[in-house]
């Protein structure tokens, strides 16, 4: 019964790191800005999981029903999706920026060209 | 699924099926979300993760190209952090409450107050959007001033043409 | 062609609907799921559906950038302002219950309009981020 009650971390904990994966080992900077939507998923998965009562039901009040799941968590969660499309936004346009800037969104192109327009100018 | 969605979108280098797979990830995410009783937050997720977030890195996409290169090392590194962080959190989370415990630290304090009043204190039905307008409005208007700052720092960033246009 | 008159078609059917579900979505989020934020996305998703069949001037006719820029900062300024408002009448900041004389229906007319402001918001910036990803292609490719 134990390894079912904490099923729902593992599976969160699993997409966290494949997202923080993705951030820190891919160079491309779209595909870095989907890991990195994909990290802030699994934690809207972390804060509600728990909050869910089983037999419980959707926190809007209504006759009949007397067992209702947490509706702070959906709260928070619900303003951490629009922060996260927010910042998904000004990322894509930071990289479409870069890209017109430099000519490439990998990493390490534009860190070449980086140190050598330092090392010519 | 998600896992497998996930993995695939970690291999990827196709950057148009890493979008596509991208939505497809966000509608299962919204699907376990109304699993889980949340239904308002699986309908924003739903809306703003496979809808938004796909026409924006589709928009995207298209200014910068489709192809995401080779990498350049192999990535021990990243690997074996991301196995370490894994070791770290799943040892962490054989302390936390169980699926579905209903004597959670989670649930008592201020929570019983917010069900049992929302409906006689302001007459809307909906706790969440009772806890979301009226109980902490505070934080809801911190975040429409984010998505105004989203909006003209996008507005800051591409509004001028680029220069290449001269050259031509 | 045959393609292009499918989705016009369909896009033409379903267009109402997703605007007037969002509408639906925004002043019943009392009730059931719903509220300002899903209600503005669902708005500019049908515009962007719209840009996206027929073409971005036409969408940019339907919905000219001035207005959506003057939306971006009245939902904000909405907000604010049903502050003040609870200031000007007598409580604090973000007081809805000094806003009308039953302090339930304050409640109500307060959460009703602070609502209104976040999805006028939500609806402008998303829109005008489109316009701004997408106008931005199109310049490239007129040159």
């Amino acid at each position: 019964m134990s390894a079912f009650g904490h099923y729902s971390y593992w599976i969160t904990v699993l997409l966290m790191v494949a997202g923080l994966y993705i951030v820190i080992a891919r160079g491309n900077l779209i595909k870095k800005l989907v890991g990195l939507s994909i990290f802030q998923t699994s934690v809207y998965l972390l804060y509600i999981a728990p909050g869910k009562l089983i037999g419980g039901t959707a926190p809007i009040i209504a006759d009949g029903f007397r067992l209702y799941t947490n509706p702070l968590p959906h709260v928070l969660i619900l303003t951490a999706i629009v922060v996260g499309v927010a910042t998904l936004a000004l990322g894509l346009a930071i990289a479409v920026r870069i890209r017109e800037a430099y000519g490439s969104i990998e990493e390490d192109e534009i860190l070449a060209a980086d140190r050598d327009s330092e090392g010519g100018a | 699924m998600m896992a497998v969605t996930v993995i695939t979108i970690v291999l990827q280098r196709n950057l148009f099926s890493v979008v596509v797979l991208a939505g497809i990830y966000s509608f299962l995410m919204a699907t376990v979300l109304l699993a889980l009783d949340a239904v308002d937050v699986a309908m924003t997720e739903a809306s703003v993760g496979a809808g938004i977030s796909t026409v924006l890195l589709l928009g995207a996409l298209h200014l910068c190209g489709g192809e995401e290169a080779k990498p350049l090392h192999r990535p021990w590194l990243p690997l074996g952090v991301a196995l370490v962080i894994v070791g770290a959190l799943v040892y962490g989370t054989f302390a936390l409450p169980e699926f579905s415990d209903p004597l959670a630290p989670f649930r008592t304090h201020v929570i019983p107050r917010y069900l049992e009043q929302a409906l006689a204190e302001t007459g809307v039905p909906n706790v969440v959007t009772a806890v979301l307008a009226s109980y902490r409005g505070y934080d809801t208007l911190g975040e429409v001033v984010v998505v105004f700052t989203a909006g003209i720092g996008v507005i800051a960033l591409l509004r001028r043409v680029p220069r290449r246009e001269e050259e031509r | 062609m045959k393609r292009q008159m499918v989705l016009r078609v369909v896009g033409k059917l379903f267009i109402p609907y997703m605007l007037l579900f969002a509408l639906y979505v925004q002043f019943h989020g009392d009730f059931g799921p719903g509220g300002g934020f899903q209600a503005g996305v669902i708005a500019a998703a049908a515009i962007i559906f719209y840009a996206l069949i027929f073409g971005l001037p036409a969408a940019r006719r339907l919905a000219p950038d001035p207005i959506v820029e003057a939306m971006v900062a009245l939902g904000v300024l909405l907000f604010a302002g049903v502050g003040v408002a609870g200031i000007v009448l007598g409580g604090n900041y973000l007081d809805y219950f000094v806003l009308d004389g039953d302090p339930v229906a304050g409640q109500h007319r307060g959460i009703f309009w602070v609502e209104a402001g976040v999805g006028i918001t939500v609806t402008g910036v998303m829109l005008k981020i489109f316009y701004m990803f997408a106008g931005r292609g199109r310049s490239l490719d007129e040159r």
